[in-house]
């Protein structure tokens, strides 16, 4: 049956509600709820089913490094003696982490079996994560392998990237648009940097792979920031993206004065939860459960209601996603990204007809933020507000002064190691105003520039202390867009906190929706993840 | 020679009182005839060695027996001696199917140590091959390696017809085969030759090899002890070898010895530097300097990774 499933993926759904329909899954952080949606005014929209994985993952690989697109193969631009860079995505990607091997293992290992043939002595690895957390020893062993970590980590050779170290940065120069490109050093001073990606979703990839991935706050700043945000319509679709029209002109300075760059990019199906297995039945469709889906279902909900949150989280944090890799494409930049973009569309447009009055979402456990780590609010509403929202391409999936609704427990929690800023920011800020322009303008600088942020990101694990008001311009758009955001089943004073507010059954939020589009809205419901993206017509 | 004969027990059966000697002591209707001078006597049909029967121990009663064995005292076992450290098996994401596990060979300690460490699902559906003339010289030692092991007799001093027919029987069936191209365990620490057992099958069956390199269980049991030492040792699976168009068995074993020898070398560095001497050609040999015996051993001594010692050593191990 799985293998039939995977021969031939259906295509995504979108779904018109009727008096048959069953109650539909909302995730619900570590938990999930079932709604029924009024009939005849709401659809739900369901992900594509998982494309076909490579049948020979390794086989691709090596083909794609040796065949690369605008660029020369691989082994040709090795040599003894050079100094050879590989960078690669954080622990953001995948979402969930995948089992072993991951995507990087495998492409990192190749790319070193040919720089060994060539005899490259001088290699170093650097986890792109900008202004992310550190990667622990044990998320960089799983996300490169043992034999990759024994051989380099010991040597000080396999590190994080550290966009505050005064020696460690280096300035490219300036884009016809004024902003400013800086890069890791070594990096920079590398007679070749391979970059290893990994494609989730359409934003990742191309030049914000490098001129993201391995900046500072300085370089940052010119794209993450409020404006850019409110002129992506969206930012997960590249050609209308300022976020990424930034990023490319800084990826002109690197291709000028920057090493030159071998762009390796891997995309992943949509297999998050198993075609077999526990989790298998959040990628069904509920008309499609069978007596051991609803079993294994019920089993799980009821376990998950009587544990305590943090064990719940403990579960889920404990899950790898069975993602199989379905394209690999190596060379010039932009010619691989487009190849790439394109693959990923194939997993997740869905095409849908027209916008919605009220457009509501189950939000899950996990983002790329807080992998290993507690979702707090600020979280919630980048999910929400910035990546599904944003996950459109056309026109918002909501009409502009809509509702959106969103189902999380939205706890007033953060991990104080991790999320430090966040804190200050949620219970400081937060308070005083909501609005991101006013937010940017007043504080970021001071948070930017926070001497024990800065050294809790650099020695500790924190996010850096710019990161909360980034989180927060990526729901600008939604913010600027919708009418209202009620979160159903949050924790109150949070989900007040942030502006919204909140219900406790989706009957009351969709009533409380009525007081801003007006009596029997219409309603569309995104069934993700499974990650889906709308091409709204 | 044979393992009962190692461990003591034939020695031990004859200061038993054997319920069979006083019907041996009987005349002739009560014991075997004897054969006539001149006359050739009719060939019995082997049940010991390559004609010992273990379809058996295959069947799901004695499966679930071996499951059980492995999962509980042998892996208790295995982790109190041998404190294993498993590498490499990432590498077998990929594969599907029947497999040849071709690994070094130390010490009596391997089979339960790579029983108990390579992953499912080839872990309960696996046989390994074992010396026909050693492990299944009598039919007890037989039928306890069949049950405990999943062991099949391989002739290790040919190819023989008999049991390569079996295990290829075996592979198409879907059964994994561990093998120890070598023939037997080491005679000094070092490796020995590969032979072509695992090749031959690989080919015959089109089936993968996945090179596996054993450290450190030679100073567990290593051969000529009857008394295990615990020690720490490490087990490193390599990436899985498959059949090149018209390639011949000598060739594919001689790749096989390579793979398990940069295994040895990865197992003693680290992978980048073990890749880089491999693709120089310049990882070294399992079977040790062409020199005299104790030049061997020193340079042995010298090659082990340094493990805490309660006793300091002057002199090599002979």
């Amino acid at each position: 049956m799985a293998a039939e499933r995977r021969k031939a993926p259906r295509p995504g759904l979108v779904l018109d509600v009727d008096r048959s329909t069953p109650p539909i899954l909302f995730h619900h952080g570590e938990g999930f709820r079932l709604e029924r949606l009024p009939p005849g005014r709401s659809r739900i929209i369901y992900p594509a089913e998982p494309l076909a994985g490579l049948s020979d993952p390794e086989a691709a690989i090596r083909d794609a490094l040796l065949n690369p697109l605008d660029s020369d193969p691989l082994p040709s631009l090795l040599r003894p003696g050079m100094k050879l860079t590989i960078a690669f995505d954080d622990i953001s990607l995948p979402l969930p982490p995948m089992r072993r091997p991951d995507i990087r293992q495998r492409v990192i290992e190749q790319v070193l079996d040919m720089a060994a043939a060539a005899g490259v002595d001088d290699v170093h690895l650097i986890a792109a994560l900008a202004l992310h957390r550190r990667m622990t020893d044990d998320e960089l062993r799983h996300a490169l392998g043992e034999r990759v970590f024994d051989a380099f980590a010991p040597q000080g050779a396999l590190y994080n990237h550290d966009a505050e170290d005064p020696d460690g940065m280096v300035e490219l120069g300036r884009t016809d648009h004024d902003e400013l490109v800086t890069m890791n050093r070594r990096a920079a001073e590398s007679d070749l940097l391979v970059y290893v990606n990994i494609n989730l979703v359409a934003m990742d990839g191309g030049w914000k792979s490098t001129a993201t991935g391995l900046a500072d706050y300085w370089s940052l700043r010119h794209h993450h920031n409020v404006g850019t945000m409110l002129n992506s319509r969206s930012f997960m679709d590249r050609p209308r993206s300022e976020l990424h029209h930034s990023n490319w002109r800084q990826g002109e300075v690197i291709k000028a004065n920057g090493p030159p760059i071998f762009q390796i990019e891997t995309t992943v199906n949509n297999n998050t939860f198993g075609h077999d297995g526990p989790l298998s039945v959040l990628q069904k469709r509920e008309w499609e459960w069978s007596a051991r889906d609803r079993a294994s279902f019920m089993a799980m909900h009821t376990g998950l209601k009587a544990m305590p949150p943090a064990a719940c989280r403990g579960v889920f944090n404990r899950w790898l996603a069975p993602y199989e890799m379905t394209s690999v494409q190596a060379g010039a930049v932009e010619p691989v990204h487009e190849s790439t973009t394109a693959n990923v569309l194939a997993q997740h447009l869905v095409p849908v007809q027209g916008q919605t009055d009220v457009l509501t979402m189950g939000l899950p456990y996990i983002c790329p933020y807080n992998v290993n780590s507690v979702m707090n609010p600020i979280l919630v509403m980048c999910l929400g507000l910035g990546y599904f929202f944003n996950l459109y391409r056309g026109r918002p999936l909501v009409r502009e002064g809509g509702v959106v609704i969103m189902s999380h427990p939205t706890r007033w929690e953060f991990h104080p190691v991790h999320h430090p800023s966040y804190i200050d920011f949620f219970e400081q800020l937060l308070s005083e105003t909501t609005d991101p322009a006013e937010l940017e303008a007043k504080y970021e600088a001071q948070f930017a520039t926070d001497e024990w942020y800065v050294h809790l990101y650099r020695t500790s694990y924190a996010y850096h202390g710019v990161h909360p008001f980034y989180m927060w311009y990526w729901g600008a758009h939604a913010l600027k867009w919708l009418g209202r955001v009620i979160v159903v089943g949050g924790d109150l004073r949070a989900v007040r906190r942030m502006g919204f507010m909140p219900a406790s059954t989706l009957s009351d939020a969709l009533e409380m929706a009525s007081d801003v589009v007006g009596p029997s809205p219409t309603i569309t419901h995104v069934h993700n993840p499974p990650i889906l993206m709308a091409d709204v017509e | 020679m044979g393992i009962a004969h190692d461990l003591g027990l034939v020695r031990l059966g004859r200061r038993l009182p054997s319920p069979t000697r006083a019907l041996r002591a009987r005349s002739f209707p009560l014991r075997a005839p004897t054969v006539p001078g001149g006359v050739e006597p009719l060939e019995a049909p082997a049940r010991t060695g390559t004609g010992f029967e273990t379809a058996w121990s295959r069947r799901w009663p004695a499966r679930m027996c071996r499951a059980a064995i492995v999962e509980g005292p042998m892996r208790a076992m295995v982790q109190v001696l041998a404190s294993p450290r498993r590498r490499g098996a990432d590498r077998l994401a990929d594969l599907e199917g029947a497999v040849v596990f071709a690994s070094n060979h130390h010490s009596h300690i391997d089979t339960p140590l790579l029983l108990t460490s390579i992953p499912e699902p080839w872990r309960h559906k696996i046989v390994v091959g074992a010396a026909s003339d050693y492990f299944f010289g009598s039919r007890a030692a037989g039928a306890t390696a069949a049950l405990v092991m999943g062991a099949v007799p391989i002739e290790r001093t040919r190819v023989g017809r008999r049991s390569a027919d079996m295990a290829a029987g075996l592979i198409d069936d879907g059964w994994s085969l561990l093998i120890y191209p070598e023939g037997g365990r080491s005679p000094d620490g070092w490796g020995q030759t590969f032979r072509g057992g695992a090749a031959y099958l690989s080919l015959r069956c089109n089936v993968p090899v996945v090179p596996i390199h054993v450290g450190g269980t030679g100073a567990i049991l290593r051969k000529g002890r009857t008394v295990p030492q615990p020690a720490e040792a490490t087990v490193t699976f390599g990436t899985p070898l498959r059949p090149e168009p018209g390639e011949k068995a000598p060739r594919l074993a001689a790749r096989i010895e390579a793979a398990v020898t940069a295994l040895a070398d990865e197992a003693g560095t680290d992978w980048y530097s073990a890749r880089k001497r491999a693709h120089a050609g310049a990882s070294g040999t399992l079977t040790g300097p062409d020199v005299g015996v104790w030049r061997r051993q020193w340079a042995l001594h010298g090659r082990r990774r340094s493990t805490p010692s309660t006793r300091s050593r002057r002199w090599p191990d002979l």
